[in-house]
């Protein structure tokens, strides 16, 4: 019961009458004839790290500069902490914005730099400085307090704009593709240091972000955008188990779809008829009447490659492995059937000594009904 | 026949640069050698033309100043020079008062052409792109026009009886025409509309290459408008702002013409008194004095701002 308890707490998009800290109504973005952002609702409660997630141009970072108040709705209202921020300014909103450039004034110091928000709020120059100092100390750069920007590498820069969008406590924080600059390692380990300071400050942050696996790592919520719409909201556990759509499905992480027909539903089964592998029996889904279009989508670490015909599995089925990528904790598999179709599978290598299968092998590849996700669109 | 011309071609080259290299001369300083002829030829040699005349004396004669070099009366080699000229020069309060308004006027004139200029620079900057283009176009229109025509224009504006005058007392404004002509307004408004384009151009190359995110940044961390404007647009067009008051104050400060036509007889400025030096007294030692003293006038603040400059960049 208190496991409950605090499982709303942690996640109050779970609860009905959980009373939203930023909500997007209906907001729409038109530049000319071109709709970046289109009928938008989006609520997000206090302390989330939200990630709005898309290709380039879907209207994310749009949205974003919607919050920050670069940029005015067409129609529609944001509320930010119950207020209307329709004719605030962007001086005088409770947000700060970590942009994608960093956007860093090259002609003051590091620390002049951090200091320049505080000043602005008519704060002492000591006060100001001391604060400064102290948020660069938390990002580990209070030694480079007095050199300029373009005196720093590219994670630094990105610590001091970090550092200079925290230094004034917003209520709400957005980021603009804050990694995008990074390179590989570096960004996985920002990663996690984002989410520690996101926790120990508990301000609430909106990443806009292309890269499936940040999002991934980062949020407490996804948003997918596509075209200027969110076409699913949830958690990465949900986009990535049970997409909405074809497009969700194959955006995070790798899917195999296969399309087909509703051919039978029983009270405990029900069957797909897919041009691709035959008849699949799957759990019924409620909603599907007979004859209706779906797909069906597998991950590919849902398919069992095995050498051996599985017994009782119900959808297996028999092809040669075509290629073979040995990742280390895994190996991606490629298997084609006789009618031409490829499987993306992959498998977990648990075990050092186990004789793996290779390219060529005749393998079979099952999958257990519930592994499978109906989508109708 | 073409392959041998091809090749002696080649070999003459060959042997070209490697007496070059021989004298320690190479292809780049070939390029750097045909700019520093010029300075040299047109520059340096003048100057030290110059400088030679202000050390003479006048002289009713053709060249009308005395020689350097004079045989003595027991035939020996006598140096004629002497620093009269600029002795003469610091005592007389025509050339110090000279000097001083010159500077005077250069100065007042730049800051209302970098007053006028900015905004100019910073909406052009700012302005979408086939719009830009023909806002520049329109900075730099009137250069297809003579000079001289657009100050006789403003003759016609500023006159008694001219465009002005005429409207001002047609609406009632005024009953009796205000003198503007051979004030030193007229040269102010002269010496700013010439030379204005020179502040306006560089204060744009400037402006055009601030980073927009900046000015977000500014506002998004609590700056208004005008506070992210001095506290961030301002300080990254310094340079364009250095640039554009140099390229306005140096030949504001030897202006000839525009105070000659526009202003009146009470308007000193060092280019007049050059003029009337050489051409009304041929005194040209001492009218050659003014020029290298004129010179160093000009020389020195932009050797002390280049070096502001330079220190600043190194930090």
């Amino acid at each position: 019961m208190a496991h409950t308890a605090s499982a709303c707490e942690l996640k109050p998009w779970r609860t009905e009458q959980s009373r939203p800290f930023i909500s997007v109504k209906g907001v729409t973005k038109q530049f000319g004839d071109f709709t970046a952002v289109s009928a938008v609702d989006l609520d997000i409660f206090k302390g989330e790290l939200f990630c709005l997630l898309g290709e380039s141009g879907c209207g994310k970072s749009t949205l974003l500069r919607m919050l920050a108040g670069f940029e005015h709705p067409t129609r529609g209202s944001i509320l930010i902490d119950g207020e209307d921020m329709a004719r605030v300014p962007p001086d005088r909103r409770p947000t700060n914005m970590m942009f994608q450039s960093y956007a860093l004034f090259p002609h003051m110091s590091v620390e002049k730099n951090v200091a320049y928000g505080l000043l602005r709020e008519g704060m002492r120059k000591a006060d100001a400085y001391a604060r400064a100092n102290e948020m660069l100390r938390m990002v580990k750069l209070e030694k480079l307090a007095r050199r300029k920007p373009d005196q720093l590498s590219g994670g630094q820069r990105q610590r001091v704009a970090l550092a200079r969008a925290l230094v004034k406590k917003p209520k709400l924080l957005l980021l603009d593709e804050p990694l995008g600059a990074l390179d590989k390692k570096l960004r996985e380990e920002t990663q996690f240091e984002l989410i520690k300071i996101q926790e120990t400050l508990g301000v609430t942050f909106i990443v806009v972000t292309h890269d499936q696996d940040e999002a991934m790592t980062l949020a407490t919520r996804i948003g997918v955008m596509r075209d200027g719409v969110i076409v699913q909201i949830g958690e990465p556990r949900e986009i990535y188990e049970t997409p909405n759509s074809r497009f969700v499905a194959d955006f995070i992480g790798t899917v195999n779809l296969f399309e087909g027909q509703v051919d039978a539903v029983a009270p405990d089964m029900m069957r797909i008829e897919t041009a691709d592998l035959g008849p699949v029996l799957l759990p019924p889904v409620a909603g599907l009447t007979r004859g209706q279009h779906v797909w069906g989508a597998v991950r590919p670490e849902r398919f069992t490659i095995t050498r051996a015909r599985p017994e009782q599995a119900r959808n297996a089925w028999q092809g040669v492995v075509e290629e073979m990528g040995y990742i280390g904790h895994m190996s991606q598999y490629r298997v084609r059937l006789p009618n031409g179709v490829l499987i993306r599978t992959s498998q977990s290598n648990r075990l050092r000594d186990e004789d793996p299968i290779s390219w060529d092998e005749q393998v079979w590849v099952s999958v257990q009904p519930v592994a499978f996700r109906v989508l109708t669109q | 026949m073409n392959r041998d011309n091809l090749l002696t071609r080649s070999a003459f080259w060959r042997a070209t640069a490697w007496g070059m290299g021989k004298v320690g001369l190479t292809g780049r300083s070939l390029v750097i050698a045909i700019p520093m002829l010029w300075l040299l030829v047109f520059f340096l040699a003048p100057f030290f033309v110059l400088g030679r005349i202000s050390l003479a004396e006048a002289i009713i004669a053709r060249p009308p100043y005395t020689p350097l070099f004079e045989r003595g009366p027991d035939g020996t080699l006598e140096i004629l020079a002497s620093l009269e000229n600029y002795r003469f020069l610091f005592e007389d309060a025509l050339y110090r008062n000279a000097y001083i308004s010159s500077i005077r006027v250069a100065l007042i004139s730049t800051i209302f052409a970098l007053l006028i200029g900015y905004p100019i620079a910073y909406y052009i900057a700012r302005a979408p792109e086939p719009r830009r283009s023909i806002l520049l176009l329109m900075v730099i229109l009137p250069f297809w026009t003579s000079f001289l025509l657009r100050v006789y224009a403003w003759m016609g504006f500023l006159r008694s009886n001219g465009v002005i005058n005429n409207t001002l007392i047609s609406l009632g404004l005024i009953d009796s025409p205000i003198q503007m002509m051979q004030t030193d307004f007229a040269v102010y408004i002269g010496i700013v509309y010439t030379y204005l384009p020179f502040m306006i151009l560089p204060l744009y190359a400037n402006l055009t290459k601030l980073d927009g995110a900046l000015l977000e940044a500014a506002s998004d961390l609590g700056a208004s408008p005008m506070v992210t404007f001095f506290t961030v647009t301002l300080p990254l067009s310094l340079p364009g702002i250095v640039a554009g008051s140099m390229l306005v104050f140096i030949p504001a400060i030897g202006e000839y013409v525009i105070p000659a036509l526009l202003g009146g007889p009470d308007t000193l400025m060092i280019g007049r008194v050059l003029w009337d030096e050489f051409f009304s007294s041929r005194d040209w030692p001492v009218a050659s004095a003014v020029a290298i003293v004129m010179l160093f006038l000009v020389v020195a603040p932009i050797m002390w701002l280049q070096s502001v400059q330079n220190r600043r960049e190194e930090q």
